[in-house]
């Protein structure tokens, strides 16, 4: 009885990077925190980034595909255009967990600049080029500045839950 | 030697990276690439089951959000009517106030009214329009820094049409530009892909306000040689022969405190976009309903 209260816990707590992904592009949350002029960034992105390199095995693939989709689908957008960022992305972080032998937030740190810097690149030849959506790329490319700036408080913030909770229920 | 071994692992990552599918993942991340890619073009294709399933899905998805977002809404909304509460006495004063000069603007809007109607009737205009207002709920409203719109919980259920217009009370706040079963999209008129053809009262000048993604919109194609001041009102025109003429937008340059004041080409909207709950989807009664 114990040992499957025990297991349903660690279930939830495992379940909660992808819960969090979920409710983020479900829900009305300002993920990308807009209403902070010029303080815009991409929560999403950080979240793809530590988990598929850190634990890929609790935010997968197909996972991250759905919630570009729906991503799509709330925020108005061509549907796949979301997906293709976010599975960009999660290749940049599994090609970086291939090539790294140490892990650290420095170096998770250095590697998600060039990876956001191509998804975005990626994202924006697919919304501006083949679907001829207007951008306004001052804005977004300060959100890519801060979303790369932030980035260590997450990994920090990520790494405490992850000792916390993984250690005591893994 | 040391070149090759570097390609080879550089080629090794990237295949683990794209191919392999690792512990737990059920899809390689290539195929699934591939499939958002087919998704994308498929987008472009306009056929009628195609359609069927997406609106399907979007309905689905639409309400699913909205389910997902009523607690954070209704703990805003709640925090809102608190705050508004304590301002109740002061905005009771102000509405009288305003209350005493509308009823004095009355009884010249009806002399205006009749000395239009016979103007009109003397240069035998052709074009009357007969506009039936559909209330509808904002079910979603997800800001991006791509996309302003909004949904709303009416679709082709309630024969709602593209391209139809949307009012905030009596003022434009955007048009329908996807219509799903139950559920459609608003473009909203700060979107950057928003134009409308505007007239500029009092001196009539036309031109086209282009969303901005901000709270205020900028006027383009204006004549050479025009004088706008601070407070001039803006219409749409209903050149486009979409939204019909008349439909108040916003005034020129109204607020001197921020950005607006150094261009006079600036349009400070009536309605704030952000904040919308209700609004007005209008439907042409006479035409019955108007396709882009």
């Amino acid at each position: 009885m114990k040992l499957s209260r025990y297991s349903l816990l660690q279930g939830i707590i495992k379940l909660i990077p992808l819960l969090i992904l979920f409710f983020i592009v479900f829900s009305e949350t300002d993920s990308y925190f807009t209403n902070f002029q010029y303080f815009s960034f991409n929560f999403v992105y950080i979240l793809i980034f530590y988990w598929v390199l850190r634990n890929p095995e609790l935010l997968g693939y197909g996972f991250i595909f759905l919630a570009g989709l729906v991503n799509d689908v709330v925020i108005g957008l061509p549907i796949g255009s979301s997906s293709i960022a976010y599975l960009v992305l999660s290749g940049c972080a599994a090609y970086v967990r291939a090539m790294t032998v140490h892990v650290s937030v420095l170096s998770d740190w250095i590697a998600f600049i060039p990876s956001v810097a191509f998804t975005n690149s990626i994202y924006f030849i697919v919304l501006s080029v083949l679907l001829e959506i207007d951008i306004n790329y001052l804005s977004l490319l300060s959100e890519t500045a801060i979303t790369i700036i932030i980035y260590p408080l997450f990994g920090i913030l990520f790494n405490i839950f992850r000792d916390f909770f993984f250690k005591t229920y893994a | 030697m040391q070149r090759r071994a570097d390609r080879d692992d550089f080629i090794i990552a990237v295949r683990s990276a794209l191919l392999k599918r690792g512990t737990q993942q059920k899809f390689s991340l290539l195929a699934l690439i591939i499939i958002s890619g087919i998704l994308l073009s498929l987008e472009v294709f306009d056929n009628r089951y195609l359609n069927f399933f997406r609106s399907g899905v979007k309905d689905i998805i639409y309400r699913s959000s909205f389910v997902v977002s009523a607690p954070s809404n209704v703990a805003s909304f709640s925090f809102e009517k608190i705050t508004n509460h304590f301002g109740v006495y002061k905005q009771n004063k102000l509405l009288k106030e305003e209350l005493e000069k509308y009823k004095s603007k009355e009884s010249q809007i009806g002399y205006l009214q009749t000395e239009n109607k016979k103007l009109k009737e003397s240069i035998e205009a052709q074009y009357s329009f007969t506009y039936e207002p559909i209330i509808s709920k904002v079910l979603v409203d997800k800001d991006s820094p791509f996309l302003k719109s909004i949904i709303i919980n009416r679709g082709s259920n309630k024969n709602i049409k593209k391209g139809m217009p949307v009012l905030d009370r009596t003022n434009l706040v955007g048009r329908v530009i996807d219509v799903n079963f139950f559920s459609s999209r608003v473009l909203l008129i700060n979107d950057l892909n928003s134009r409308i053809p505007v007239i500029i009262e009092p001196n009539g000048y036309q031109g086209i306000l282009v969303g901005t993604g901000k709270e205020f919109g900028d006027l383009k194609f204006l004549q050479t040689k025009y004088d706008l001041n601070p407070g001039d009102k803006v219409f749409t025109s209903g050149s486009d022969g979409i939204f019909y003429p008349g439909i108040p937008i916003g005034t020129i340059n109204l607020n001197t405190d921020d950005e607006l004041e150094t261009d006079k080409t600036k349009v400070k909207y009536y309605s704030d976009l952000s904040q919308l709950y209700l609004v007005n989807v209008l439907k042409n009664v006479s035409a019955e309903g108007i396709e882009e």
